[in-house]
């Protein structure tokens, strides 16, 4: 969706067409109306009416209703869906028109006298068994679907998915591919400095790849707080939580991507930790594992980076992993997130700022990266932190001591 | 004035002036009022919030606030409408109603009366102190999951646990005092049978309090374990079990969601038949269905809980036993409208909200038996279409019921008729305000929007922005009703006669208007009084 079509700008040029189109009046009346003020902020509310109204766009803005599922057991839950919800209407249908019927009838002014029955156990009985015998014929068709969406034997993939504070991390099993997944919508972006991108807050650095018409199954477990894995073309949802292993299934027809968001409050990059599954075909699969574990090994080979390049490699890096907290300004949000601007261990001893950056703080918010980032994205964030913002400490450190750092606490 | 008149012949029972009258009062009718007013100021404080809430949510990107101060707003907003607003409201009607209703000169514990409401607004300081803490208020959302609750929460987590569990003493000692009461000092003559709705309904939602609201103290007193004082009651790194938080609070907060709706349909049947100049439908079928639904409410917590795990037993009985409700509150709806049939109906304020109520929150139930369909529900769950169900049996389910109970109450509790006019005028903005701004959430939330998020994907964005715009007009439209209340208050308005309303029945319209600082010192004669729901 083109995100300029919510700009005011826009949306004066918007009405002024749409009234152009519809009255035979000249453009100048519509400019004099436009331009003054009271109008023109009630021609806005109006555009955005008018927006609702005209706009249908091509990524479904105006949905109403449940998004059609890619997967099998999907759109079984989509039809259990319909089947409930004209239910619920039918109910609605009968229930309101009796009451429709006997406020337009049965009113004081029309005449009405009112008919003193207050009793009757034959329309009791009679209303307290049709919506019994309707519970018991929704719960079929639910009960089976519910089994096959706990039916998680016989898979051809595990994959176990790990929610940390605030992104995804995925392993799969029985090869050496394990990842991280991040946002990369810019803060510049969510602040409005920036033009929103086409899939605002639903874009991530790494997508989950599985090939399509294979029983992938899904290990669910959290290193913080509790997440929820929501995809709902898929139609998965399970809640990660620390400590427990959760499981889930799914079997993808379609190739293609699919979005999703953590779906249970975990803090304040909640909203910020999208889902992104890319299904491809069986043999794309196997070509993207095995690039992706030749990548994997690449990332654990350092060589020597020089201070501009660290500098510019942890700028990158710094705003899509520390800037949610510690700001892009590198002021923090006090006291629960700290500035890192003139701060202790920014101009401290480096060996202390590794260790938190690699290790966390425990007790606080601050997680621990050392496994989360490759030793080149940690050299060059704490390289730039000690760097940027006027803090000129002029140090700088490269890949390669993150790792033997790394190695002598014995990760 | 009859009130002067009372007021001379008991002169020692007159209330004492200034500050001290509502300090020290063991008045119900004084209890009754502070409940109401304090619940009327915490309405506002927590709306406010609410729209805060929808101006971020106005557009998609962060324009006002970080996501940080949205948790805390999500969060304050959910406590104080639960547990300031809406409980504390339904608390202060059973006060002034519930004495006048079954004959009784007040309530039975009128001492621990005072003292319940006089909690509130040291609970209440204290949440709201926490806004202003260094690390902020509490941000992990009114259910307050552990571990996010616990481990990873902001040091005022700790005031925000004793807040709890003040404001459960609080109801715990207002739901032994309606028992008390209830049971003890009706007129000679009501049996259990002849009790009016309201007092049905506020005696089984008082037992679910009091079965309910130490298990909430005890979840609390977990976490303040868990936090300070070592233990791993929600830790898993120490043998504990987050998902066991879970259980224990929705064990307490499955029957919460009827303490907040049962009272209200108690007052429905009390407008519905007076402005339908009929009795009430089924009145023994309404009192077996609100004691059913109540049995019902402690064996359904878990469908909160769909996506945590549980074994494929769990989830089936709890799917179950979830679609049962549906019976039971549905006979109440079909009773409702089985009233009006066949009546003659006119439609001041009180009705207008009632009839609002029946649809609404029928609309809101059947959003619930869709949510009831555990596979269903998978995709339901944590989205938009879950903070739609809620707050359509919220806040045109509970809150609506409230501003009709209040309407139709209010010229017996101050003597002056309210401003037809506007109260109509207030109906009118409130219900397409309420419908505009929840009924969209049921799109967004079916097309993939979870709850609880500060910023949105684009797709999001038209409705969200209609959900703003109703939402100010809903909360706007509100100072209509605070201006009302405002001016019967002041005494601006037609003295109201004691019956009130045509066909209004119950003792509390055999009093003056206003209510004699002191009703019913000797019990009331039933069999003098026209009284009749219809079942005597």
């Amino acid at each position: 969706m083109d995100h300029s079509f919510h700009r005011p700008e826009f949306q004066l040029l918007f009405i002024k067409s749409i009234f152009t189109k519809l009255t035979p009046v000249n453009n100048n009346f519509i400019n004099k109306v436009i331009t003054t003020t009271l109008l023109s902020k009630i021609s806005t509310a109006f555009t955005y009416l008018l927006l609702f109204l005209t706009s249908y766009s091509a990524n479904s803005a105006w949905e109403l209703n449940m998004v059609e599922s890619a997967t099998a057991i999907g759109r079984e839950i989509h039809g259990l869906h319909m089947t409930i919800f004209y239910i619920c209407v039918v109910i609605a249908i009968v229930v309101f028109g009796i009451m429709l019927y006997s406020i337009i009838r049965h009113r004081k002014s029309l005449g009405a006298e009112a008919k003193p029955f207050h009793e009757s156990t034959t329309v009791e009985i009679i209303w307290t068994t049709i919506p019994l015998i309707i519970l018991v014929a929704m719960a079929i068709p639910a009960t089976q679907t519910l089994v096959a969406m706990y039916d998680t034997e016989a898979s051809d993939i595990d994959i176990k998915v790990t929610g940390y504070q605030w992104k995804w991390r995925y392993e799969y099993l029985n090869t050496e591919v394990d990842f991280f997944s991040t946002l990369t919508t810019t803060q510049d972006q969510m602040h409005g400095l920036e033009t929103k991108s086409e899939n605002y807050l639903l874009e991530v650095d790494k997508h989950l790849v599985i090939p399509i018409n294979k029983k992938i199954r899904f290990l669910f477990t959290a290193q913080d707080v509790i997440h929820s894995w929501w995809v709902p073309e898929l139609a998965v949802k399970k809640d990660a939580i620390p400590g427990f292993i959760n499981e889930s299934w799914t079997k993808v027809e379609k190739p293609g991507i699919y979005r999703g968001q953590c779906a249970e409050l975990c803090g304040q990059g909640h909203g910020y930790m999208p889902i992104v599954v890319e299904a491809v075909s069986e043999e794309d699969y196997q070509a993207w594992l095995i690039s992706q574990q030749r990548a994997q090994k690449n990332a654990n080979q350092v060589s020597e980076l020089s201070f501009d390049e660290l500098m510019i490699q942890g700028k990158t890096s710094y705003d899509k992993n520390c800037a949610a907290c510690h700001q892009v300004s590198g002021l923090g949000i006090p006291p629960v997130f700290p500035a890192l601007k003139d701060s202790a261990i920014a101009l401290g001893d480096i060996q202390h700022h590794i260790d938190i950056v690699v290790n966390g703080k425990a007790g606080t918010a601050m997680a621990a990266f050392g496994e989360q980032l490759t030793p080149t994205e940690l050299a060059a964030i704490i390289t730039y932190e000690r760097n940027a913002w006027g803090n000129d400490k002029g140090d700088s450190i490269q890949p390669a001591e993150i790792v033997s750092f790394k190695q002598a606490q014995g990760q | 004035m009859t009130n002067n008149q009372t007021e001379a012949h008991e002169h020692s029972m007159a209330p004492a002036t200034g500050i001290k009258r509502w300090l020290y009062t063991t008045n119900h009718k004084d209890i009754g009022s502070m409940y109401l007013i304090f619940s009327l100021v915490m309405l506002l404080i927590g709306g406010s919030m609410a729209l805060l809430i929808r101006s971020e949510l106005f557009q998609p990107g962060l324009q006002l606030m970080q996501p940080e101060f949205f948790n805390q707003m999500t969060t304050l907003h959910g406590i104080i409408m639960v547990f300031g607003a809406i409980m504390p409201a339904f608390v202060g009607m059973a006060n002034w109603l519930i004495p006048m209703m079954v004959g009784a000169p007040d309530m039975a514990l009128p001492r621990i009366n005072n003292w319940s409401f006089w909690l509130l607004p040291f609970a209440f300081g204290m949440v709201l102190s926490t806004l202003f803490m260094e690390g902020g208020a509490p941000n992990f959302g009114w259910t307050f999951y552990a571990p996010l609750s616990t481990t990873y929460a902001p040091p005022s987590v700790t005031f925000f646990i004793f807040s709890v569990h003040i404001m459960g003493i609080s109801s715990v000692m207002g739901a032994v005092n309606v028992i008390a009461t209830i049971m003890n000092m009706r007129a000679p003559g009501m049996n259990y049978m002849k009790m009016p709705m309201f007092v049905w309904t506020w005696l089984i939602t008082a037992f679910l309090l009091l079965a309910v609201m130490p298990v909430l103290a005890g979840v609390v007193t977990m976490m303040l374990m868990d936090i300070h004082f070592g233990t791993s009651f929600f830790d898993a790194a120490g043998g504990g079990d987050p998902v066991m938080f879970q259980h224990i609070f929705w064990f307490f907060g499955h029957p919460e969601v009827y303490i907040m709706i049962l009272p209200a349909f108690g007052i429905v049947s009390h407008i519905i038949p007076t402005f339908a100049r009929k009795p009430l439908f089924g009145y023994h079928s309404m009192v077996i269905a609100t004691s059913s639904i109540a049995f019902l409410s402690f064996i359904v917590w878990a469908h909160h809980m769909f996506t945590v795990g549980m074994p494929l037993v769990g989830e089936l009985f709890f799917m179950y036993s979830t679609m049962l409700i549906a019976v039971p509150t549905g006979v109440k709806v079909f009773n409702w409208v089985a009233t009006m049939f066949r009546g003659s109906m006119t439609f001041e304020t009180p009705m207008l909200f009632s009839i609002a109520f029946v649809v609404l929150f029928t609309i809101g139930g059947l959003s619930g038996l869709m949510l009831a369909i555990a596979p269903a529900d998978f995709q339901y769950h944590d989205t938009y279409f879950v903070v739609a169900h809620f707050h359509y049996v919220l806040v045109p389910g509970a809150l609506f019921s409230i501003i009709a109970g209040v309407y139709f109450w209010i010229p017996k509790w101050t003597g002056v008729m309210y401003n037809e006019g506007m109260g109509k005028f207030h109906f009118w903005l409130s219900f397409i305000g309420v419908n505009l701004t929840f009924f969209p959430m049921h799109f967004i939330g079916l097309a993939g929007m979870p709850r609880r998020i500060p910023d949105y994907a684009l797709q999001f964005a038209d409705f969200n922005m209609i959900a703003s715009i109703g939402a100010f007009l809903f909360g706007l439209s509100q100072l209509i009703f605070v201006y009302n209340i405002i001016q019967c208050i002041r005494q601006r308005g037609c003295p109201a006669s004691p019956q009130v309303w045509e066909s209004a029945e119950g003792l509390e319209w055999t009093v003056d208007s206003p209510a004699p600082y002191h009703t019913f010192q000797t019990p009331p004669d039933l069999d003098k009084i026209q009284y009749s729901n219809g079942h005597n």
